[in-house]
């Protein structure tokens, strides 16, 4: 069985304390660094600097605890769950922990906590002892008051009780507590004592949501701030010659007309006059690239897929001789569009740009990077930033770059004013960062029955599947297995977006697993299982999954969706992948309805270690799943002379709740440290889908989006 | 720019604006109230969804100078301590991942209970379907609009 591997650091080194001046404790640290020796938190709660620490907790004279965390929220929960960590090793009552995200003069924020899939598996141990070490240090105060030995001391819900059954409230020894020094050695509790981990805990915003508090960047204002709406190019490709603003500067509101670089910002003293004044700005634009369309796409990684020119990331044996003595070869081709992110919340950030500072305020997942990133655009120095990060409105990958703060400092920088920059819908949706466009083609040969080799190539653009994935499953299992990838450079922009390459990758390998089985005339279920006995004991340390944990999530899939057993009108379709360090199985039911498949439910089986906090957890695995759904079936962006065919909800179709199925989540019970699950749900949903149409159709679904195979696209309005 | 007066959340309000303007900007950029959201500006997705005389209505596509002398309610002013019904379904059924899409589902789905207080599934799927939520927390949604019904009858 996997074990957490041990971060290496010195418990003195991450935490310090301070005795706060208003009375309580303040515990500052710091996640995956070593705090600075010579520096203590502040005394003072204004005065929080998270240059120093990740982080602070505050325990009150009356036992409250208090989460400072500048970390920010996408919608995966992390500002939940990790605050979890902290308060079932302090061993406090939930109810008495309140979290709250860095305060508005956030000093140059460098040290930023991983985001996405990453945050909980990173934070799993450090959070813990954190919260071990204060617990520890409250009890060697209450043992020195009582003149015992800490040992003798037990603690629960913020009350430390000693054998005689004295007992003192956190709050009676935070004092002293705070004087102490910083234990070196704490103890970790037994996970079957979690009282807090593994519970439902709801979003710790809830109350803010449901009211419509400001919370988002969109809702961040100050005096005097001006609203920018921005012209850019409106193909790929382009750059700006001339424009006319005359009749911009005559809308209502309109403060300012500015260029820069190729793009052209109206200021207003409103967002409504800022988007009118740019509906009616005049420009010229040269077409300096290729203006780039999807049939030419098409063509292009058609035939990168059809040449010989590939990088090889990962060969095993020789898939040659293999094809070559084979008895059966198959072979497919599947394809997938590109996607824009289409978060709900418009990109959109604040700068105010002085000349002895630069604030920066705004929904981003990446704000060390993107302050850095505009000190240098504006040459200054770095220690003139401030950025604050607000909760983010949906993040998919999209708020991974600071595109839209670069503008907005650059606007604020000539302007000479305090700046928002807001993006329309169609500004998000068509100047965007896109999934890119990708296919596979994938052969697989067969001799006596036997699965012998596997080819798999991918022609991507603008880039190819990250180091690791050429180790996913079915590499191992395979004696002759070769991954090869390629790509076209475009000048269409592109990043990542959710489950980067496998959100498509899962869908080609598990749609031609479902092929393959059927080609060999085994059993789907079966066929994986098979492989995977290949895998287990392999001492091949580039191996990424655990074929035990996958064939767990098999057998737990196959039992909770009663696989096989469905009713007459209702087919199945079966997908296993490993991502994101967790290992998921899902099967959709599907019925025809009036010729068209309509997903009824969802079964999910996942294996990500220990679940944190359930609520959260499976909050994450439906939405993935529903998401994943939605793109699959209806997504795609297309091209014409480098501009994007869509650009609003009228002509792009995001999946809505008449076209949702239930989903039923099940999670595997073990004592493993936590992975990700803001992402691994969503990548086996394809195939599970596209493998259910087959079931219930005869026909193979190749080429997203599926829906294409059905029916012209739908609009709904 | 002409004023006009509006009654939102039961305070007269007076704004000065350009007769084109949607509710939506009056509400966001004049009136503070920016628990409305903005999500595509043509009456697609749901997010800025308000009351207007108790109807569900898109703000971004409706111009502030048709709404003189009717009842504006936004999610700041759906109960006094986030506490109508469905707020607090929305609450224990923990619906929000991003949260920013849920005041619109809030406000469409608060609507739609007053006019059918005992809906079906079915019912409450259609009512849904014009709020898309982008992070898909629609099983969520339609649990906690039937938690809601049952708290309202």
């Amino acid at each position: 069985m996997e074990t957490t591997k041990k971060i290496n650091f010195s418990r003195r080194s991450f935490l310090q304390t301070s005795a706060l001046a208003s009375g309580g404790m303040l515990i500052g640290f710091n996640l995956f660094t070593a705090c600075k020796e010579d520096i203590k938190p502040p005394i003072d709660l204004s005065l929080l600097d998270y240059n120093d620490f990740n982080a602070f907790i505050k325990i009150s004279d009356e036992g409250k605890v208090t989460i400072f965390s500048p970390n920010p929220e996408i919608g995966q929960g992390v500002k939940t769950s990790m605050p979890m960590l902290i308060a079932e090793e302090l061993d406090v009552a939930w109810d008495d922990v309140n979290v709250v995200q860095g305060a508005l003069d956030t000093k140059n924020y460098t040290r930023q906590v991983a985001g996405g899939s990453q945050s909980l598996r990173q934070g799993w141990e450090p959070l813990r002892q954190t919260g071990a070490t204060a617990r520890q240090m409250l009890v060697n105060a209450a043992a020195a008051k009582w003149g015992i030995s800490p040992s003798e001391c037990k603690t629960k819900n913020g009350i430390i009780i000693n054998s005689n059954g004295d007992k003192l409230g956190y709050g009676e020894v935070v004092k002293e507590a705070a004087l102490l020094e910083v234990p070196e050695n704490v103890t970790l509790k037994d996970p079957k004592d979690f009282t807090i981990i593994g519970q439902g805990k709801s979003n710790v915003d809830i109350d803010e949501i449901i009211t419509g508090k400001p919370l988002f960047g969109l809702d961040y204002k100050v005096d005097g701030m001006l609203y920018a709406s921005v012209l850019r190019p409106p193909a790929f490709g382009q750059k700006l010659v001339s424009f006319d603003d005359t009749n911009a500067r005559n809308v209502n509101g309109v403060t300012d007309v500015i260029k820069f670089g190729d793009k052209i910002a109206v200021l207003a003293t409103s967002t409504w006059s800022a988007m009118k004044g740019k509906k009616v700005l005049k420009a010229e634009w040269n077409q300096e690239s290729k203006a780039e369309s999807t049939a030419f796409h098409d063509e292009q990684l058609l035939s990168i897929l059809n040449g010989n020119k590939f990088d090889t990331r990962r060969k095993d044996g020789d898939v040659k001789k293999a094809f070559s003595e084979a008895d059966t070869i198959l072979e497919r081709t599947y394809e997938a569009p590109f996607l824009p992110h289409n978060c709900m919340e418009p990109m959109n950030f604040f700068a105010n740009v002085t000349t002895n500072k630069i604030e920066l305020v705004g929904p981003i997942q990446t704000p060390a990077g993107t302050a850095a990133s505009v000190a240098k655009m504006l040459g200054r120095d770095e220690s003139e930033v401030t950025l604050e990060m607000t909760r983010m409105g949906g993040g998919f990958g999209r708020r991974l770059y600071g595109d839209f703060a670069m503008e907005a400092a650059e606007v604020s920088h000539l302007a000479k004013k305090p700046v928002k920059v807001v993006f329309s819908r169609e500004d998000d949706m068509a100047d965007g960062i896109y999934r890119p466009a990708s296919k596979y083609k994938i052969a697989a040969s067969i001799k006596d029955g036997k699965l012998t080799g596997y080819h798999l190539k991918e022609a991507a653009i603008n880039g190819n599947m990250y180091g690791l994935i050429p180790n996913f499953f079915p590499a191992g299992a395979i004696e002759n297995y070769q991954v090869d990838t390629a790509n076209y450079q475009s000048n269409i922009t592109t990043g990542a977006w959710r489950a980067p390459y496998t959100n498509f990758l899962a869908s080609a390998e598990q749609s031609f697993f479902d092929e393959l089985a059927e080609t060999m005339q085994v059993d789907r279920i079966q066929l994986h299982k098979d492989l995977l006995q290949n895998v287990k004991g392999t001492t091949d340390e580039q191996i990424q999954y655990s074929p035990e944990r996958l064939e767990g999530v098999i057998d737990l899939v196959v039992e909770k969706s009663n696989w096989g057993k469905t009713p007459e009108g209702v087919y199945q379709g079966f997908a296993v992948y490993y991502c994101h360090n967790t290992h998921v199985a899902e099967v959709a039911d599907i019925q025809m309805e009036n010729g068209y498949p309509v997903i009824k439910k969802v079964t999910c089986a996942v294996d990500c270690g220990i679940v944190v906090n359930p609520l959260g957890a499976k909050n994450q695995v439906v939405g993935g799943i529903i998401d994943g759904i939605g793109h699959m079936l209806y997504g795609e962006l297309n091209f014409e002379d480098g501009v994007p065919q869509s650009n609003n909800f009228n002509t792009y179709q995001l999946i809505r709740i008449h076209q949702t199925p239930q989903v039923d989540v099940h999670f595997v019970k073990n004592d493993i440290a936590p992975t990700g699950l803001g992402e691994p749900a969503l990548p086996p949903v394809g195939a599970a889908v596209a493998n259910a149409i087959y079931a219930a159709t005869g026909q193979r679904l190749l080429k997203q989006p599926y829906m294409k195979y059905y029916q012209p696209k739908a609009i709904i309005g | 720019m002409p004023t006009y007066n509006l009654k939102i959340n039961g305070k007269l309000q007076s704004v000065e604006a350009d007769s084109d303007t949607p509710l939506l900007w009056v509400l966001r950029d004049q009136v503070n109230l920016v628990g409305t959201k903005y999500g595509c500006g043509i009456a697609q997705c749901g997010a800025c969804t308000v009351h207007v005389n108790g109807n569900a209505v898109r703000s971004c596509s409706l111009l502030v100078s048709s709404l003189q002398g009717m009842e504006i309610t936004t999610i700041e002013g759906l109960s006094e301590n986030g506490n109508h019904p469905v707020q607090e379904a929305w609450k224990e059924i923990d619906v929000p991942q991003c949260g920013y899409c849920q005041a619109g589902q809030i406000m469409t789905a608060s609507a739609f209970l007053n006019n059918n207080p005992n809906p079906t599934k079915s019912e409450i799927r259609t009512a849904m379907q014009g709020n898309i939520c982008r992070c898909a927390t629609y099983n969520n949604i339609e649990k906690a609009v039937e938690v809601a019904a049952n708290k309202l009858s």
